[in-house]
């Protein structure tokens, strides 16, 4: 059915080899004519969701297909890369994704925003995603970027009636344009040196002309790194993001967290490991120094929080330094710890949002850590999976969090970086300062009056969303090895794809 | 032919859009120095292709679809903002802090 071998230079190869993101991109186009004719009532909406929920299961399922028996590229992979990292990292997309759609519906619904575009904003930032991962050139990682962050820039300012959300969109949309043009000028830069904006290629000229100590080459990975560290939010270059994750409608910020952040360190890793590996000791300090500084500043400025939503945004940007750690090691172990962490991330992250689309009920940005007191005793199960998210995003053992965070730190000490490590440690620590009050706010304090938290109820697909992150998060903390084995086994995939040819 | 100046002039009118976004404060100017970016990297592109072959003249168009995808987007969400709030000016969007 699907053949072992595919010539990427031919039109019906790259079919074949692209089959996940036509299939997904063809939904789309048909979904779209749904949407032109049905748009009128919320349950037209519904039905666009349900449609999309569909679609992204399906590509799921056709990646997951590939993932096992997929063709291997006959010759040099062109455009597109055919290993174990791009379905790896397309699979962690559609499950935020999916998770993303499935809170949205209620949501959508409960707030009264009638967009049924919305799902297919979603589906087109998916398939930008997918080729930010699997892109095997630096063009195709460009126009899956924007392809994702110009569906985002309209999903964040979705709700017309916010004015937010209308703020969020702005600078959103100013700030990753200007970004866009960092990261389009150092692919410029990249393929002045080197003539050539295929990875492989580029690590075969770098290696072969020498050019490790390139002006024009240095300066367009600077240019590269200062745009990357824009999408991924890394410090100094943060400033956007609690402002936009603040007022983007609640399941956005979940996306956008999850999703969208594990893209962008999909394509940063991708990028620095196969095409510029012969450059690391370039790249290699700026990053250190943008994990250090960003895991230091994101978890500090989240202790002086006190709305959950703020303090959530803030957290993130802790976790791209923990990830930045992972992509300073650039080894093996590092990708795979990558790839291991941002499934962990993208489930805890969505889950806590989920809850806060609960308890928040319409008014998630003014949710402060005191509406949670009391929860314990009123809606136990919520509390317990509140709990979970929370010990999970503090890397607390016996969660799956804990486990990725160690999976980190061992990447860190292989490469040695202790100094690295030992900041890791320390900004976890740190970290408790903040998710623990959530849990002693609803364990410990009584509730404010006597309807607090009548109201508050997971229904429909919530529900399930909570309930399944939950539980997932507590299966790979005490059982992680088969995923563990799945993203050592793809991490020690992505490399140059000269030395693939090699060592197979 | 002329690939340094072309590069220099490509530079310098990168740096322009820089400075022009940090320093003007209309939502509208403020995105045509970004445009003024684009369009720096595309000059680039352009001169690097006379050397390096045909791509980088390809890669152009590709630059150019995606400043225009932009430009829609923009300029909609820019309408939403100005019916809340009858300005463009960027240091007013202060709702957002903490």
């Amino acid at each position: 059915m699907i053949p072992a071998y595919v010539d990427l230079s031919e039109a019906s190869g790259l079919l074949v080899a692209l089959l996940p993101e036509v299939f997904l991109t063809g939904w789309v186009l048909l979904l779209l004519l749904v949407v032109a004719w049905q748009h009128r009532s919320a349950e037209d909406q519904q039905l666009v969701g349900r449609l999309s929920l569909a679609g992204l299961v399906v590509t799921l399922a056709l990646v997951i297909l590939y993932w096992l028996r997929g063709p291997e590229p006959e010759g040099l992979e062109l455009m597109i890369a055919l290993d174990g990292f791009r379905y790896a990292t397309a699979a962690v997309f559609l499950i935020g994704a999916i998770l993303a759609v499935a809170i949205s519906m209620h949501y959508l619904r409960r707030e009264s925003i009638l967009v049924p575009e919305y799902y297919l904003l979603i589906l087109l930032a998916t398939i930008g995603m997918m080729f930010m991962g699997g892109g095997a050139d630096l063009v195709v990682i460009f126009l899956g970027l924007e392809l994702m962050s110009v569906a985002v820039y309209v999903l964040a300012g979705i709700n017309r009636r916010s004015i937010f959300a209308a703020e969020a969109a702005l600078k959103y949309f100013l700030l990753g344009a200007f970004a866009s043009a960092f990261l389009l000028y150092g692919i410029a830069l990249i393929y002045g040196a080197t003539g050539t904006t295929n990875l492989t290629l580029v690590y075969v000229q770098i290696s072969a002309m020498g050019l490790q100590t390139d002006v024009m080459l240095i300066a367009g990975i600077a240019m590269l790194l200062v745009g990357f560290g824009f999408k991924v939010a890394a410090v100094p270059f943060h400033m956007w993001t609690p402002d936009v994750y603040d007022g983007a409608p609640t399941p956005v910020t979940a996306f956008m967290a999850a999703a969208v952040k594990a893209a962008a360190f999909a394509a940063l890793m991708r990028i620095l490991v196969q095409a510029l590996a012969p450059m690391d000791s370039v790249w290699t300090e700026a990053v250190w120094w943008l994990a250090a500084i960003t895991m230091v500043v994101g978890n500090v400025i989240a202790l002086a929080q006190r709305r959950l939503k703020r303090m959530l945004a803030y957290s993130s940007i802790g976790h791209a330094g923990y990830l930045l750690v992972a992509v300073t090691s650039g080894t093996d172990l590092g990708t795979a710890a990558l790839l291991y962490y941002v499934l962990v991330y993208t489930l805890m992250t969505v889950g806590a949002f989920a809850i806060l689309t609960v308890v928040g009920r319409g008014g998630e940005r003014d949710t402060r850590i005191d509406d949670f007191n009391g929860l314990g005793s009123r809606r136990p199960w919520l509390a317990f999976a509140m709990t979970v998210f929370m010990l999970s995003l503090l890397g607390f053992p016996g969660t799956a969090g804990f486990i990725g965070k160690w999976y980190i730190l061992s990447a860190a000490v292989q490469a040695d970086q202790f100094k690295l490590a030992v900041v890791l440690v320390g900004a976890s620590i740190l970290s408790a300062g903040y998710y623990l009050p959530v849990i002693m706010a609803m364990y410990m304090k009584d509730p404010v009056s006597d309807t607090a938290h009548v109201e508050t109820r997971a229904v429909g697909a919530v529900r399930w969303v909570i309930g399944v992150t939950a539980m997932l998060l507590l299966l790979f903390g005490v059982w992680p090895n088969a995923v563990l084995d799945l993203a050592k086994e793809e991490g020690r995939q992505l490399r140059p794809a000269v030395l693939v040819t090699v060592s197979r | 032919m002329l690939l340094g100046p072309s590069l220099t002039v490509s530079l310098i009118l990168f740096s322009i859009g820089v400075a022009g976004v940090l320093i003007r404060r209309n939502a509208i100017i403020v995105f045509m120095c970004i445009e003024l970016m684009l369009n720096a990297v595309n000059l680039s592109f352009i001169a690097l292709a006379q050397q390096l072959g045909r791509e980088g003249q390809v890669i152009v168009f590709f630059v150019m679809a995606v400043a225009a995808a932009e430009a829609t987007v923009g300029l909609a969400i820019m309408i939403a903002i100005y019916r809340h709030k009858n300005s463009l000016n960027v240091t007013e969007l202060n709702l957002l802090r903490g």
